[in-house]
């Protein structure tokens, strides 16, 4: 039985389900951000407790907001998360910052540096997760940043090379799912962005994943996120990955990259991105349709996820929300089209009997 | 022999000026350095210029870059603020978690004189002024042309362009550092290679100074070396910190100028190199290579805009202090 199952709402509508999920940032609420300027302001009444009540308070409001817009598998919208590299390195021993460093424009990232052996402190995600599950009446995934990022977008003063580094990193990855499947998690998501930047590097990627992946249960679905790269340049090396699902951005580029995923046959999971994470402009449940069922062309109905491309925090949170209302919709409408043999599933499922 | 201690130009802004520059500008694309700004911005920028011209005296460095704040775009920046290109989407820079505006060339290149402008203004800061220009074969690679329609044209046009912009350069410009790093990461193949040099040997003949065209991110492919050999610059660069290997094969095969400039400072890691470190690099190379050089330029790998501010400093300061007391011998 596929660890997929599990996530199926009970009396789901449908005989067929596509299970929606999202990637995982969403945008913060403005209160918070205005919270956050006290919390960093020395001279303000507002300390830690009064920090942590806003972000438990905005943690809850955007996992029930998820759950309002009718998703299968809920986050927190990574209310408690400042920049995906950042939180992390904050938590690990070994990293240490200097200041902010440019990305584009006036953008900038606290890029931190590696300066010693990285080493597990305290845990990273356990008390996120285990609070999201509390509020949440659906099932949760923890996205977690991969230790190919992790290594890639720091500054490496210590080991003699990003590899090295990125392997023991992926060993407090590793360490750090184990607690949160001892917490409860089902649903771990791996966020691996470098991976487009650098795409000779899958290897690594791949070696990280198994160390990842060494010991946690088969119950436990793990997925990778990649997005904003040239997939050829890394399929199908990555169906060699142990993990049970692909979270690929493919709504931003029209579907062009789609072809690449036919040949050989894709034999993971596909979460396919159904909607533009860098677009105001809501897609319609009519369109949204069609992109699902663009991912029909690539693997059967029992293996497809339905999500955005990429985290969506930096749209407005109204075209956020109805991007995911209107991404469950079309997503239930294209299960009751499947009930009824209107639509044409052109990648069977492989007989397994 | 000389050691010069110098740098490759783009600098991080500092952390103050980050900050009002973006309250002054905005976060999105169309926000970014127009060539046209207002005053406010403008002042800024005339600030900004001042401490890092200031950083660079403090830190004893021979040669002093105007910083390029206002490079927002990196080395397309010459081509992003001209009024015949068209600023087109964010894309990625190098291999590196960096963006830039892709600058959509739609018509001639013309004369623009905006380096210049920013020269003139350092020029009245130091004595020991160097400029830093991308080199014609980089920006044409980093640039997009919806205008000369063909590779050869496009380059031709961009290297008399930038021949243009060189001429225009102050007197008090000593050192004119060109960056190739597309000759590196995206090599020019048979005969393209030679048109490279050429594009490189236009834009330096325009210079009334000494002209280094110094490439990084690897070694350049041998072909691709012995025809630069040819261009009529003063020294070639290599990137020691990237690939030693190479880059000492190359020289010591095919030789290089009376001059040259070694990387010898990691512009893109947080580890800070000691004098002493600086030195030993140097002195490593000119024991793998025959002969001897009138001028080493002693300086960083690539531009510096990668490293927080502190780290920064202290790579400038690392530099100044590995070439002093050989100058003062």
């Amino acid at each position: 039985m596929s660890n997929r199952d599990q996530f199926r709402p009970e009396g789901h509508a449908n005989d067929h389900f596509l299970l929606t999920t999202v990637v995982g940032s969403y945008p913060k609420p403005k209160w918070l951000d205005r919270a956050k300027d006290l919390w960093e302001d020395p001279d303000a009444d507002f300390g830690d407790d009064e920090w942590a009540e806003a972000t438990d308070d905005a943690a809850r409001l955007i996992t029930e907001e998820h759950e309002r817009a009718g998703l299968d598998v809920v986050v927190d919208g990574e209310m408690r998360r400042n920049e995906m590299v950042e939180f992390f390195a904050h938590r690990i021993d070994g990293y240490e910052f200097n200041g902010p460093v440019k990305v584009w424009g006036h953008n900038y990232f606290d890029k931190p540096s590696v300066v010693s052996d990285v080493e597990y402190d305290e845990s990273w995600l356990v008390d996120e997760y285990e609070f999201t599950a509390s509020v949440a009446e659906r099932p949760v995934k923890v996205p977690i940043t991969g230790p190919y990022t992790l290594a890639n977008w720091s500054f490496n003063e210590a080991y003699d090379d990003d590899e090295a580094l990125a392997y023991d990193l992926a060993d407090l990855v590793n360490e750090e799912i184990e607690k949160l499947v001892e917490a409860g998690a089902r649903y771990i998501q791996i966020d691996e962005p470098a991976l487009a930047t650098t795409p000779d590097d899958h290897a690594i990627v791949g070696g990280c994943l198994e160390r990842i992946a060494d010991g946690i249960p088969e119950d436990v679905r793990i997925g990778l996120h990649v997005c904003y790269g040239d997939y050829s340049r890394i399929y199908p090396e990555i169906l060699e990955f142990p993990v049970d699902e692909f979270d690929l951005e493919l709504a931003n580029g029209d579907y062009e990259q789609l072809d690449v995923f036919k040949d050989p046959d894709f034999t993971k999971d596909l979460a396919l991105g159904v909607v533009d994470a860098h677009v105001a402009e809501v897609e319609s449940v009519e369109q949204i349709e069609a992109n699902i069922r663009k991912g029909l062309e690539v693997v059967p109905p029992e293996r497809l996820t339905v999500s955005p491309d990429c985290g969506v925090k930096l749209l407005p949170r109204e075209v956020a929300y109805e991007k995911m209302a209107n991404l469950v919709t079309a997503a239930r409408n294209v299960e009751a089209d499947l009930d009824e043999g209107n639509i044409d599933v052109s990648a069977a499922a492989p007989a397994d009997d | 022999m000389t050691r010069i201690a110098t740098t490759l130009g783009l600098y991080p802004l500092p952390d103050d000026a980050k900050e009002r520059l973006s309250d002054l500008k905005g976060h999105q694309k169309h926000d970014l350095v127009s060539g046209d700004e207002d005053p406010a911005i403008e002042s800024t920028y005339d600030d900004v210029r001042e401490e890092l011209v200031g950083a660079q005296q403090d830190a004893g460095l021979d040669r002093v870059v105007e910083g390029q704040a206002r490079w927002d775009d990196m080395l397309a920046h010459p081509l992003t603020v001209h009024e015949n290109v068209e600023a087109g989407g964010i894309v990625r820079y190098y291999d590196n978690n960096n963006f830039y505006r892709d600058p959509v060339v739609q018509g001639d290149l013309d004369f623009s004189g905006d380096i210049a402008a920013d020269l003139d203004a350092a020029a009245d800061l130091t004595d020991d002024l160097q400029a830093v220009v991308p080199g014609p074969y980089s920006l044409a690679d980093l640039a997009t042309d919806e205008h000369y329609g063909d590779d050869e044209e496009f380059l031709a046009a961009v290297a008399e362009f930038l021949a243009g912009e060189v001429e225009a350069f102050p007197d008090a410009v000593e050192t004119v550092f060109v960056l190739e790093p597309s000759l590196v990461t995206n090599p020019p193949g048979e005969g393209a290679d030679e048109r490279a040099s050429e594009a490189i040997d236009e834009v330096a003949r325009a210079a009334d100074a000494d002209v280094v065209a110094h490439s990084y991110w690897g070694a350049l492919e041998e072909k691709v070396h012995a025809h630069l050999l040819d261009a009529d610059v003063d020294a070639i660069g290599y990137d020691l910190v990237s690939n030693h290997d190479d880059n000492v094969y190359n020289v010591a095969e095919y030789g290089t100028k009376d001059s040259v400039a070694l990387g010898v400072v990691d512009g893109q890691n947080t580890l800070v190199e000691s004098p002493e470190t600086i030195r030993e690099r140097i002195d490593w190379f000119q024991d793998a290579v025959p002969g001897d050089f009138d001028d080493v330029y002693v300086t960083s790998n690539t531009e510096l805009f990668y490293l927080p501010v502190n780290r920064f400093e202290e790579k400038l300061a690392a530099l100044g202090q590995a070439v002093a007391p050989e100058v003062e011998a």
